[in-house]
């Protein structure tokens, strides 16, 4: 129990780091010509690192049979949710001033904020419901509504993808870890199907 | 009912440029102590700010830049600041990041330079950078520099106006566009090499005559009264006020007059986002992103300095009529 403690404690510490980082950088002002555009998309990019680290968890414990991970994921995800929501406040403070009618401009009028937005709506739907309370209260209904988390990411990709300008390479990184990811559940439940029926015939 | 407050101005907003341009030059007078106060600050030497490492040149070419007239027009925007001049802009050569250009530009040899010009003109050939400068008149002019990612910078360079070279290689009457070409050089370029560019080297860029012989059209091979940095596309650069930044074509080996409209390198990546004209205009988008505003940098984190996009960046009066009866929607 102790140590289970202890890796809580490290692994928020250690998740804290690039916050702590981006903090310190804007407060003794290194962030150069637009510190605004460079806080959205260090923010930006640690909310896709932390649903990769988020969604490594099951083929972790499944594959190399690291069980203690599992005890940690509901906290990966809400450090996915915390940078979720400082890449989302940043933009709409440091860019957009808080005028919240441009907001509503953008969010029609550029396709990737139209795909970005709605990933973040769904990771605080999650991060609401991943109480052990709303576990019991959901049910059998809780892992269907987590599985959103597989939409978020891929949103959050074709939120990249959509602003790719010069280089393919970023997009195609994540795309290559968003597809093993999410290529993997399809596996296993394709499997789980198979299974299933050579189980029923006899 | 709310009553919608303008703006208020700040005191930077309302000081003219030439009283600003003082202060800095006594800020520099202060600052550098004795062995610049020796210099003679009284002419119209361009504005210098010491705020980050400055890229030395070739002496003949210093020489020509800081004698160079400050014969710019008149602006009354606030310069960015060297240091974020030459430290945040796209330069994809050297890399997909804005600050990939400053890191990685040192590699970049631009001493000695040949530019070859070719096409229909009477005289054509490869020109030594050196030899070329010595047919103009190096003057500074104060821009502003739109890029079509919405966010902008006002920046002095200096430069010559491109017309008055252009005019003594005597194009001929085929000469209807003018073709530019960036440095093809991967182990000077590192960004060149690497397999996920949307971009096919080399950068190529282009004007139509009429275009290239107005004279905002500027070759800049200075910045803030200084040699040109490389990262900022040494040694020889376009400036194109009135046009998205992309069209303003960095370290330029090769300009061809050429009599059908040239293929440039942001219309061949994505032809219906980059169109040849590239005009600022905030009323045609670009189909990922508006047009209509732009972020001045360096911007604030509480105070994001969004403006209104002016049409033709606010060049309309001297450039306008190039464009009468054209649909600026179908040629964007």
């Amino acid at each position: 129990m102790v140590a289970v403690l202890w890796r809580r404690l490290g692994i928020a510490a250690a998740s804290l780091l690039p916050f702590a980082w981006i903090t310190y950088r804007a407060i003794t002002q290194q962030l150069g010509a637009d510190p605004a555009k460079t806080i959205v998309l260090f923010t930006g990019e640690w909310t896709l690192y932390f649903l990769f680290m988020t969604l490594s968890v099951t083929p972790l414990v499944r594959l190399a049979k690291w069980r203690w991970l599992m005890t940690h994921r509901r906290m990966l995800g809400l450090f996915a949710l915390f940078y979720a929501l400082c890449h989302l406040a940043a933009y709409l403070v440091f860019i957009l001033g808080l005028d919240f009618s441009r907001f509503a401009a953008e969010l029609v009028k550029r396709p990737y904020i139209t795909a970005g937005f709605p990933a973040v709506l769904i990771l605080i739907a999650l991060g609401v419901t991943s109480t052990k309370a709303m576990m019991r209260r959901l049910g059998k209904r809780w892992q269907p509504l987590h599985r959103l988390a597989y939409l978020a990411l891929s949103l959050g990709w074709v939120h990249v993808f959509w602003q790719i300008r010069s280089s393919y390479f970023e997009a195609a990184v994540y795309g290559a870890i968003t597809g093993v990811l999410l290529g993997l559940r399809g596996y296993w439940s394709w499997k789980r199907a198979q299974n299933a029926r050579s189980v029923s015939t006899p | 009912m709310l009553i919608k407050q303008t703006e208020s101005v700040s005191e930077n907003d309302v000081t003219p440029e030439a009283v600003y341009r003082d202060r800095r030059r006594f800020m520099r007078m202060a600052l550098a102590g004795g062995a610049l106060a020796a210099a003679p600050l009284a002419g119209a030497k361009p504005s210098f700010v010491a705020d980050a490492p400055v890229q030395t040149g070739p002496a003949w070419l210093s020489q020509r830049i800081e004698e160079a007239q400050a014969q710019q027009t008149p602006v009354e925007d606030k310069l960015t600041p060297y240091e974020h001049v030459t430290s945040y802009n796209n330069f994809y050569e050297f890399g997909y990041d804005k600050s990939d250009p400053a890191k990685h530009a040192s590699a970049l040899k631009p001493h000695p330079w040949k530019v070859e010009i070719a096409g229909h003109a009477e005289k054509t050939g490869r020109f030594n950078l050196e030899d070329l400068l010595g047919k103009v008149t190096l003057t500074e002019r104060v821009y502003r520099l739109r890029c079509v990612e919405a966010w902008s910078m006002v920046i002095p360079w200096v430069g010559f106006e491109l017309g008055e070279l252009l005019k003594q290689f005597q194009p001929s009457s085929k000469a209807k566009y003018v073709a530019f070409e960036t440095l093809y050089a991967p182990e000077q370029m590192r960004a060149q090499g690497s397999a996920f560019s949307t971009i096919d080297w080399p950068y190529r860029e282009g004007l139509r005559m009429d275009e290239a012989m107005n004279p905002l059209t500027l070759l800049a091979v200075g910045l803030y009264g200084k040699v040109l940095p490389n990262q900022n596309g040494a040694p020889l650069r376009l400036v194109v006020p009135w046009k998205y930044g992309f069209k303003s074509i960095k370290s330029i080996v090769k300009i061809e007059f050429t009599e059908k409209e040239p293929p440039t390198s942001w219309n061949i990546s994505a032809p219906n986002e980059y169109g040849f004209y590239a005009n600022v205009n905030p009323k045609v988008s670009h189909p990922r992103w508006s047009q209509a505003s732009e972020r001045r940098l360096p911007s604030g984190l509480f105070s994001p300095n969004i403006i209104d996009t002016q049409m033709f960046n606010g060049y309309g009066e001297q450039v306008a009529h190039l464009y009468k009866g054209m649909d600026l929607r179908k040629y964007y």
